[in-house]
């Protein structure tokens, strides 16, 4: 036997290593449009009769019953008050004569569906709840609070010039935004609070079901509605609102409101809607 | 058996008879002290790993409640059902660091 058996066998073995181990790689390198894909298939496999866009008005796409009574609802609905407050506020110049406009691109009208993104300058997700307050912080004005009722009010007013746009989100050629990718969906699927629930228990594994009174939504284009008038509360909520009170619900410490973890996490949540209509702002139960 | 033996026995078991039944000792504010530093540290490492649970915040605040009245034996009480709060937190953010993808639609 000559040298060449050897080094066959050992190559045969290099080979065979590498082929079991690439599987692992690749499932934990991060896929997004793969994950995407897989998102909508699943919804789509599960709701067989929903319409793709038709998952951006949650429970009342699954919901004959519901749906009727929104669509009466929506003749009057319970966020124009929020709506036009929104639409005043971003027209009114702040105290150095600029305005909203001036800190967006087309004037701020019609660039929902492009937030979040990810801002390579910064190194972090911008959503645009943030953006808002950056952009009064800039002019010299106090930021608002991200769970109260003039963040509502403006977002409720961006939104509702974006309204069946579709969500767009970019997630750039640079390790940091797929980073930021990444941990947003660690985020979704990871279990918290007492009652060990992540974000798919409710919204992946049981939408249309009942939790209690309430229907539960699809995750898939979950936050195309926002903000929304929820009755429950009386009231409108912002994105960061409806992440802080998901959390309190199951028991679990919400984290500070824009917290990198709940903007990560929207950067996901609206990547995976992309091609889905805006349809905020809405109204829930 | 004999009769020496058998009352050492008996005396024995009067002995455990009465330490099990006997009332324990009060529970002071050292106590309490010492329970609610252990359940203050388990909340900050869950805290660390960005996992507080509210019902541990409840429990820690019911401790200090009771012991502001004088009332060790519950603040005591309740600072070890924080502190296991807490501790259970930490075991749920440890194992989900990669139990999450489990729940991945793939």
């Amino acid at each position: 036997m000559n040298l060449r058996f050897p080094i066959h066998l050992a190559l045969a073995a290099l080979a065979l290593a590498v082929a079991t181990i690439t599987p692992t790689v690749a499932a934990d390198t991060p896929d997004p449009a793969a994950d995407a894909k897989a998102f909508r298939d699943y919804f789509a496999t599960k709701f067989p009769n929903v319409k793709l866009e038709d998952f951006a008005n949650g429970p009342y796409a699954m919901d004959e019953d519901m749906r009727r009574q929104w669509e009466e609802k929506e003749q009057f609905a319970p966020y124009e008050f929020s709506l036009d407050m929104g639409k005043e506020m971003f027209a009114k110049p702040f105290k150095n004569g600029k305005s909203y406009a001036d800190c967006f691109p087309n004037q701020g009208i019609g660039i929902r569906q492009n937030y979040p993104y990810f801002d390579a300058k910064e190194g972090k997700v911008i959503t645009l709840e943030l953006a808002l307050n950056l952009c009064r912080e800039a002019n010299g004005e106090p930021p608002f609070s991200y769970v109260g009722d003039e963040m509502a009010a403006l977002t409720a007013y961006m939104a509702f010039t974006s309204r069946d746009k579709l969500f767009n989100i970019e997630i750039p050629d640079d390790p940091r935004a797929l980073e930021a990718y990444q941990n947003g969906k660690r985020y979704f699927y990871t279990r918290r609070g007492q009652l060990n629930f992540s974000c798919a228990t409710c919204h992946v594994q049981n939408p249309g079901e009942r939790l209690r009174a309430e229907i539960l939504a699809p995750a898939l284009g979950i936050l195309n509605a926002m903000p929304i008038y929820r009755s429950e509360w009386g009231g409108m909520g912002t994105i960061s609102r409806r992440l802080t009170t998901c959390n309190s619900q199951i028991r679990a410490v919400p984290l500070e409101p824009q917290a990198d973890e709940y903007r990560d996490l929207e950067y996901y949540l609206s990547y995976v809607s992309n091609g889905l209509p805006i349809s905020g702002p809405g109204s829930r139960p | 058996m004999n009769m020496t033996s058998h009352v050492v026995r008996l005396f024995s078991l009067g002995l455990v008879l009465m330490s099990a039944t006997s009332a324990p000792a009060a529970t002071s504010e050292a106590d309490f002290s010492t329970a609610y530093a252990a359940a203050e540290a388990a909340d900050k490492e869950a805290g660390r790993l960005r996992n507080q649970w509210t019902v541990t915040a409840e429990a820690l605040a019911d401790a200090k409640k009771a012991a502001d009245k004088g009332d060790f034996d519950r603040a005591v009480a309740s600072a070890k059902e924080a502190e296991a709060l807490a501790k259970a937190s930490i075991v749920q953010a440890t194992s989900e660091k990669e139990a999450w993808k489990n729940l991945e639609i793939r």
